[in-house]
């Protein structure tokens, strides 16, 4: 085990909502390790980008709720952070790249005036050094023109474009921990596979971790080192990156898995779906929150939630692994 | 892009501007049903609705409730203060005061709600007939609308009310003149959107009659907005008539009204303060309970407009 | 941007144009000959023809026309009817005041609104917001001339802290500024608010909280850079409704303005007078208005840069 840049412990992000209390993050635990790449999946609502945006100090509070937990990093808990204590390591150690390259930059400054913002929030650098800094910073995105791109404003840019410079952004002040928050899902593919191929780059040139969330199990085999599973608020599988592709074990990354066009697969069997929905906070079922939706579901796993367990040298949360199971046996 | 603005309030605007941007909402049977439903939940817009209820019975039953004649001259309490028998007190030729208020309500509100009533029916006529033949009609139309618009509106106001004369007829005229371009533009938006629909289409290619389709394809799917563009434009309407009636070229005394009660109180703000304020009061209720309930109905009739 | 302009202006002339018109035949209408008004019932046929010769008035209307404008171009509009003021010289003595007082009336409900509307979205749903909504919608519903006097009630006769009427002294213009900007601070609060919200929903402000801006920073930079766009244009709509639509104010304070000249041409029926101040008053809101687009253009890159105006 390497060293930990980042460890979440027993994380739970609440939301009161007119419907109730919404559990989006229940009881979290994972950690990133320098230097790696970290991959959360699941499907939109299942709590994944509320773990990053509590990570980052953003959730909105209220109507949201950090209920409890640590979030460790370089051995000091965030939650404990004063607001301008937050404010010196968001964008300086700790940086975000978003889904939505087209709304994620602000209409009206340049895209210069945005990339030295946080230059000159977190470094102490003349106007004419923040500038070269963040010429230099579009260089390495590869965009193209960068001096004159710099004088530009976001509407002039294309989508990928616009992501490569909010890369840009991210990096410009060698983050320990870089976020992406399904930063390739609004672009085309072509495109989007430059912009992962940019993002390992940059990894390895600069030494960050990285925390790719993504629903697209496509981009972790990509990227990611680890992976973790998440569905309802709760990590349901947490493994490597070879483990999982070599066999998922929960049924639901099983049936993300499916989900993936195979390009060599000769059978023209057809693209499959995990039936049903995420269920929603006041729908919850009584067990394992995927038991509506899981083809091998039994009585247990209606009756009460599985524990986060060890299976073959990875963590599962499924009744499959375990010695119940057996006992249960339909 | 020109976001030209007219008249006192931007409800109105605001609520133009949704609609020129995002169109009007779809209508389904049972629509008017739900809407109501909505409307009903809004606690302040229902509120605003008594509260107008109760103003529109005074001013219908203003004889049974005024305590005087609005226009009996008491000379032996001239300017008095308020007491039992004048709760607001009396005017400089001792008229009672809340009895002027009480009647004044009528001018105001039938002012009010005809002016803007005949003034929406001009331009949904003008708009609608923009709207669907498009073309040089529409740009006809639509230059006497900027025309309009440019021009300053109290002073156009005072401008006609001095070239026709005092009265309330020529009243009416002055703030139908102010008030149709607004609706006529809304209405030329949401014809010139709905005239693409397929029903449209449909009834067209059945062989069905321009004035039909404009009166039973159209303007029923506009009504909504008409219905909003309404009730948001009476207080307009009611504060044009107070200004005019203030600057002395609107309701002449004796008869009363709200604006020309100030403008009489204006000599006695040292003496008799109360006597101006009582008609502002009356005039700011009003408005505000037109406000609140047009924003409430706006809100219920067109759902998707709300953020 | 460019051809914004040019299309912009070429519409600003038409309207004009038809201002002039528009103008031109009310004054047509007008019941009661001006001359015979004018020089009361003393006059005989004879003089009264004599004078409609000089002052071209038995010239065909079109040719009529044709004078209005070719004066109005070189703002000459002749001289008053009654007090024999060279017209030009009047709007412009007038114009002072009143551009004084706009302008006031305008910093006072700019200073009062944009904050407590930026204020009120920050802390939406909380005390501040309700207070400052409920002072809006007062603001916005009770009439100018009305507040007014009110004011000079409170701060004139019982405090006697202010004057009530005049316009020499600095002190004399707070009153009827107040007064006339109460309704558009309302108005401003209102839109302001409503702009912020919507502009601190939007993803680029979480950005700029993730680069580490801290609060105010991210509400005054990033928010209100953006929400101005449509505060612009409403303000400075707003600013030509101040500058043409002040003779309430200035009736309840006796100052000599733009609006009072109107308000008294109208009741001589001082017909130069009157042309004269109508499209003064027409010119100054339909070149305010032209400004403000050209403003709001300005400050959206967007449109600057020729993208997204049809």
């Amino acid at each position: 085990m390497g060293e930990k840049i980042l460890e979440v412990k027993h994380l739970k992000t609440y939301f009161h909502t007119d419907a109730g209390l919404s559990r989006a993050v229940n009881d979290v635990s994972f950690s990133v390790e320098k230097g790696k790449t970290l991959g959360i999946v699941g499907e939109s609502g299942c709590g994944k980008s509320i773990t990053s945006l509590s990570i980052m100090g953003l959730v909105e509070i209220p109507p949201g709720e950090i209920a409890g937990g640590e979030i460790i990093f370089e051995g000091e808990d965030l939650l404990k952070k004063s607001e301008d204590e937050m404010n010196k390591i968001r964008g300086k150690k700790i940086a975000m790249i978003f889904q939505e390259p087209m709304t994620s930059l602000n209409p009206v400054f340049t895209i210069g005036q945005q990339i030295t913002e946080a230059l000159m929030l977190h470094e102490t650098l003349t106007k004419k050094q923040a500038r070269e800094r963040g010429i230099e910073m579009l260089k390495m995105v590869k965009i193209p023109l960068a001096e004159k791109r710099f004088d530009e404003y976001p509407h002039q840019l294309s989508g990928g474009m616009r992501q490569r410079v909010m890369i840009a952004m991210a990096l410009c002040c060698n983050p320990d921990l870089l976020i992406c928050d399904e930063p390739t899902t609004a672009l085309d593919v072509t495109i989007q596979a430059q912009i992962l191929e940019l993002i390992n780059e940059l990894k390895e040139k600069t030494g960050t971790s990285v925390m790719m969330i993504t629903h697209d199990l496509g981009v972790i085999a990509e990227v990611a080192d680890d992976v973790m599973v998440m569905y309802a608020g709760k990590v349901v599988e947490h493994a490597t990156g070879d483990q999982i592709f070599e066999k998922p074990m929960h049924p639901y990354t099983e049936g993300l898995m499916h989900c993936i066009p195979k390009l060599d697969d000769d059978d023209t069997q057809r693209l499959s779906v995990i039936e049903g929905m995420v269920p929603s906070f006041d729908d919850m079922p009584a067990g394992c929150a995927f038991c509506p939706r899981c083809p091998e579901a039994r009585q247990i796993c209606r009756e009460r939630m599985p524990e986060l367990a060890e299976a073959q040298g990875r963590m599962v949360r499924c009744f499959k692994y375990t010695q119940e199971w057996e006992e249960s046996g339909e | 892009m020109s976001k030209k603005v007219f008249g006192f309030f931007n409800k109105q605007k605001e609520y133009e501007k949704e609609v020129l941007e995002n169109g009007t909402a779809a209508r389904y049977s049972g629509f008017y049903a739900d809407s109501f439903k909505r409307l009903k939940k809004n606690k302040m817009a229902m509120f605003c609705a008594i509260v107008l209820i109760l103003i529109i019975l005074v001013a219908i039953f203003a004889p049974l409730l005024a305590p005087y004649d609005p226009t009996y001259q008491d000379y032996s309490a001239v300017l008095a203060s308020p007491s039992l028998a004048h709760p607001f007190g009396t005017d400089e030729y001792g008229r009672d005061i809340l009895s002027r208020i009480i009647y004044g309500s009528r001018v105001s509100i039938s002012i009010g709600i005809v002016a803007q009533v005949v003034a929406s029916l001009v331009g949904v006529t003008l708009g609608a007939v923009a709207g669907y033949y498009g073309g040089v009609v529409d740009s006809i139309i639509s230059r006497i609308m900027e025309i309009f618009q440019a021009f300053p509106d109290l002073i156009f106001a005072m401008a006609i009310m001095t070239f026709m004369g005092k009265g309330v007829l020529n009243l009416f005229i002055a703030l139908r003149l102010l008030t149709w371009v607004r609706t006529a533009r809304m209405i030329r938006g949401s014809v010139m959107q709905l005239k693409e629909k397929e029903y449209i289409e449909a009834s067209r290619a059945n062989g069905a009659s321009t004035f039909w389709i404009i009166t039973k394809g159209l303007i029923p799917n506009c009504l909504s907005t008409i219905i909003v563009m309404v009730t948001l434009g009476i207080p307009n309407a009611i504060m044009y008539e107070a200004s005019l009636s203030f600057l002395g070229i609107g309701i002449q005394p004796p008869t009363p009204s709200w604006g020309n009660m100030i403008s009489a109180a204006q000599t006695f703000i040292s003496y008799r303060p109360v006597y101006s304020i009582m008609p502002g009061i009356a005039i700011m209720i009003t408005v505000i309970a037109f406000n609140i309930f047009g924003d409430g109905l706006r809100d219920a009739l067109d759902p998707k407009l709300k953020s | 941007m460019l051809s914004y302009t040019a299309k912009r202006l070429l519409q600003t002339v038409i309207v004009l144009f038809g201002i002039s018109l528009i103008t031109f035949i009310l004054l047509q209408v007008v019941p009661g000959d001006p001359v015979a008004l004018m020089l009361e019932k003393r006059a005989d046929p004879e003089t009264i023809a004599k004078v409609r010769h000089e002052l071209g008035l038995d010239l065909p209307l079109a040719t009529q026309y044709l004078n209005f404008i070719k004066g109005a171009v070189h703002l000459d509009f002749g001289t008053s009817y009654f007090t024999k003021e060279v017209v030009s010289d009047a709007l412009f003595r007038c114009f002072k005041v009143t551009v004084k007082l706009a302008c006031m009336a305008f910093v006072f409900a700019a200073a009062i609104g944009i904050p407590s509307g930026i204020f009120s979205a920050v802390k939406r749903g909380k005390g501040v917001d309700t207070f400052v909504m409920i002072l809006s919608i007062i603001g916005v519903s009770a009439p100018a001339f009305w507040v007014a006097i009110i004011l000079q009630i409170i701060f004139g006769l019982k405090l006697a802290v202010l004057p009530i009427s005049g316009f020499d002294s600095i002190a004399s213009y707070i009153l009827p500024s107040v007064a006339l900007g109460a309704r558009y601070a309302g108005n401003m609060a209102r839109i302001t608010r409503t702009s912020m919200l919507e502009v601190l929903g939007q993803d680029y402000i979480r950005t700029a909280k993730a680069k580490g801006v801290k609060k105010w920073g991210v509400i005054m930079k990033h928010g209100l850079k953006n929400a101005l766009i449509p505060i612009v244009t409403l303000v400075g709509t707003d600013f030509g409704y101040m500058l043409t639509g002040s003779m309430l104010i200035e009736k309840v304070f006796s100052i000599p303005g733009i609006g009072k000249l109107a308000v008294d041409a109208m009741s001589n029926r001082d017909l130069p007078l009157l042309e004269g101040t109508v499209m003064y008053i027409a010119f100054i809101f339909v070149i305010v208005n032209l400004i403000v687009d050209l403003s709001y253009a300005f400050l959206d890159p967007r449109i600057r840069y020729g993208k997204g105006e049809a």
